[in-house]
């Protein structure tokens, strides 16, 4: 054990020599760089010399232990941080405190972990979201179950090559397993394009391109699930092409998409039934704490009346946001409203069903982990406008960690045919694996 | 039909008319104003810069803004802090960016922390009960002197390497800044001298670079763990701590809340110091360049030893 340490410190020491020999001379007086490369080399000695020092300590104490059959490593295996020292004493899960680095001045990254870590290089970045969802209180229309697991999702992500990366979403859930989202990304494509090609959350709107565990709420507001399919929303195969809309006033982005045409609105009867989706978004920083969102989608495809009958879908929406960036830790409000118009032929010729749809919903931040929300959401039904279900929320969310949250909401929601249900709906989501950052 | 056959049309020239930007002087986007500030002395006036986060920000939770995404997609050159420093917020700004000289891998991505001295690499496994832990090491690296001349080094490198005609022009701006950080390294290290082997504890691990070059001693942290706001149980136990260890300053970023820190000092009898962990990075004092970071810090820091009473 220790003869291994004492071979990988002495791997070290070449590999620094050689990197400093290898290291071009600053354009100073060349007594000062050598004086510098001293120093930098009296430093790593010394932090190994401590780290010897510490782990024969340790050694002493658990002799028959840590006298294992050493394996010394060959020449060949890289000695940046390698060779952890194993049987690791019970606070080995501390970061060792100034644990002396491994990067040289211009020498490439190192590779830190054992061979196991190296094995994973290339697999994609993982995680799993559970998003557990219990409901109390009475809903004779809709109801939920009283505790379920509603989802595990599982994110795989990664650069394909140097002109791709992908995304894959699977979604289980008591429903079973299904592809949410899997799509290739083209960030360097020439004339200021992004493409996204496979099956994705079309960009319609705000609440429909969310994952339901970025959702402020524990549900839905009522216009996804009246007018837009569903929780699933908008989601489709398809190609999407955006393209920044350079100018000196605003952010604008333009996004045009084909989708193959069969998602929770629309119902495609032959090959050429495609679905079209158009987004233009504008955004502005008014001051450096707040910003201004403003949005316009619309969608149109066949629906499942008739071979000739469409529905077209057109949205608005709108996002205030208030963070101080000194205080963005404990202080962030966000008010976002969106209306949805869908226009829908029927059965009979020249028939068509208008409905409309709404939210308004506000999110505080009350301390560094609680947040308060409230939402007013109501919509027509997509087939039958005479139907107007109508639904208000208050929430309360809290957050032990950024990779976890606990939420409940107290949710009345008065359904058109004049059954008025009070529940309060609660939330654990909680995320393992790599940490994912969220497109704002 | 046909309406909706025009508002695809209208959408699609506005998708394909692709307005060619001109190319001026090279803009250089770094991610913190530190990193923008060492630019700023390499590349003098034959670059244009701009970084994203601010110094008073917490440099893990910033906002991926898509006006960000503008100023990354006219970027020739980007420079990163790295070690996962911007991993919550970065990577979906640079895949927006259409930009494809700063994506990761490409020549114009330039991730500082290659050419620094980092410290707290994690060995052995590690897990998120540990808090936010960085499992490439501690990405605050930038608050050491020399790690700044290293990266201003592999910055004057790059740029000679994108604009060959202007080397000699980063080269000399380059030796030009050694030589004053230098001279003021010499001022710093003389002030901070008598304090070598102070006690002290930080709030956030932010400044083991700093700490380790004018060997100051952390005994404990604020926090229980990175990330995890501070927990009565382990205020207490520090506090006992503090006072057996007879600690006399708290350092914390302008970016967390003092009341906890306040309350440790007022039980413990410590200074609370709030130094700028970044340029820009200091309220009512301005901490322009690199340079000044250091000297607000220094100043600030013998102040606070010498009103608590050190040495």
């Amino acid at each position: 054990m220790l003869h291994a340490v004492r071979v990988s410190c002495t791997g070290m020491l070449v590999l620094a020599f050689v990197a400093l020999a290898a290291a071009p001379a600053r354009a100073q007086d060349p007594q000062a760089e050598l004086k510098a490369q001293i120093e930098l080399l009296r430093q790593q000695l010394d932090a190994l010399q401590q780290k010897v020092a510490a782990l024969e300590a340790a050694g002493g104490q658990r002799p028959a232990a840590a006298e294992a059959p050493a394996t010394p490593p060959a020449g060949a295996t890289p000695p940046a941080a390698g060779t952890p020292p194993q049987a690791p004493p019970p606070a080995g899960v501390q970061v060792p405190e100034g644990a002396a680095g491994a990067g040289g001045p211009t020498g490439p990254l190192p590779v830190y972990g054992n061979t196991s870590a190296l094995s994973k290089i290339f697999n994609p970045d993982m995680a799993v979201i559970g998003n557990f969802i219990g409901a109390a209180g009475k809903n004779d229309v809709a109801p939920i179950p009283a505790l379920r697991l509603n989802e595990a999702e599982m994110s795989f992500q990664a650069i394909v090559d140097p002109y791709a990366r992908a995304d894959f979403f699977l979604s289980a859930s008591p429903e079973g397993l299904e592809v949410e989202e899997g799509f290739l990304t083209f960030p360097t494509l020439p004339g200021g394009l992004l493409m996204k090609v496979g099956k994705m959350k079309a960009q319609f709107g705000k609440v429909n391109t969310m994952h339901a565990h970025v959702l402020p709420w524990v549900d839905a507001p009522l216009p996804m699930t009246n007018l837009l399919g569903g929780d699933e929303g908008l989601n489709d195969s398809g190609i999407s092409v955006s393209k920044l809309i350079l100018n000196p006033v605003l952010f604008l982005e333009a996004t045009g998409e084909i989708y193959n045409g069969d998602n929770g609105v629309f119902a495609s009867h032959k090959r050429g039934n495609l679905t079209y989706v158009g987004r233009l978004r504008g955004y502005r920083d008014v001051t450096e704490s707040t910003n201004l969102d403003v949005g316009t989608s619309f969608a149109y495809g066949h629906n499942d009346a008739g071979p000739d009958a469409t529905t077209r879908l057109f949205g608005i929406d709108a996002t205030f946001r208030y963070r101080p960036l000194q205080e963005a830790l404990y202080k962030k409000a966000l008010v976002r409203a969106e209306m949805f118009w869908s226009r829908r032929d029927l059965l009979a010729p020249g028939a068509e069903a208008k409905a409309f749809g709404a939210y308004v919903s506000a999110d505080y931040q009350l301390t560094r982990r609680l947040f308060g929300g409230a939402r007013y959401d109501f919509s027509d039904r997509a087939i039958d406008p005479a139907l107007r279900d109508k639904s208000g929320s208050l929430l309360l969310t809290y957050w032990p960690s950024e990779f976890s949250q606990v939420r409940g909401q107290l949710r009345r929601t008065r359904y058109a045919e004049g059954a008025t249900a009070n529940e309060i709906l609660f939330q654990f989501l909680f995320s393992i694996g790599a940490h994912g950052a969220h497109v704002f | 039909m046909k309406k909706f056959t025009f508002v695809l049309a209208a959408f699609a020239t506005a998708v394909l008319s692709a307005a060619a930007p001109a190319q001026a002087a090279l803009k250089v986007v770094a991610t913190t104003q530190d990193l923008e500030s060492l630019a700023k002395e390499v590349g003098g006036d034959k670059i244009e810069t701009d970084s994203l986060a601010k110094g008073y920000q917490d440099p893990h939770q910033v906002e991926p803004k898509p006006s960000f995404v503008l100023k990354l997609n006219k970027a020739d050159l980007l420079i990163v802090v790295g070690r996962e420093l911007e991993i919550g917020w970065l990577p979906p700004l640079i895949n927006q960016a259409r930009n494809p000289k700063i994506q990761p891998g490409a020549d114009r991505y330039l991730d500082a922390s290659g050419f620094a001295h980092i410290l707290e690499i994690p060995t052995g496994q590690i897990t998120r009960a540990m808090g936010d832990v960085h499992p490439q090491g501690n990405p605050h690296y930038w608050l050491s002197p020399e790690n700044g001349r290293r990266i201003a080094q592999g910055i004057q490198k790059k740029l000679a390497e994108i604009s060959p005609g202007d080397a000699a022009y980063f080269a000399q701006r380059y030796a030009d800044f050694d030589k004053r950080l230098a001279d003021a390294e010499k001022r710093w290290n003389a002030e901070m001298a008598p304090y070598r082997g102070t006690k002290i504890v930080t709030y956030h691990r932010s400044w083991p670079n700093f700490v380790e070059t004018y060997g100051l001693n952390v005994v404990g942290y604020v926090e229980p763990k990175p990330g995890i706001p501070p927990s009565p149980s382990h205020t207490f136990e520090l506090t006992q701590e503090m006072k057996k260890d007879n600690v006399k300053i708290i350092i914390i970023e302008p970016y967390f809340d003092a009341k906890t820190p306040n309350a440790i000092g007022r039980d413990t009898g410590a200074q609370v110091v709030t130094l700028a962990p970044s340029v820009g990075g200091a309220k009512g004092a301005p901490v322009a360049d690199y340079i000044q970071l250091f000297d607000y810090d220094v100043r600030t820091l013998v102040a606070a030893f010498k009103a608590a009473g050190v040495k």
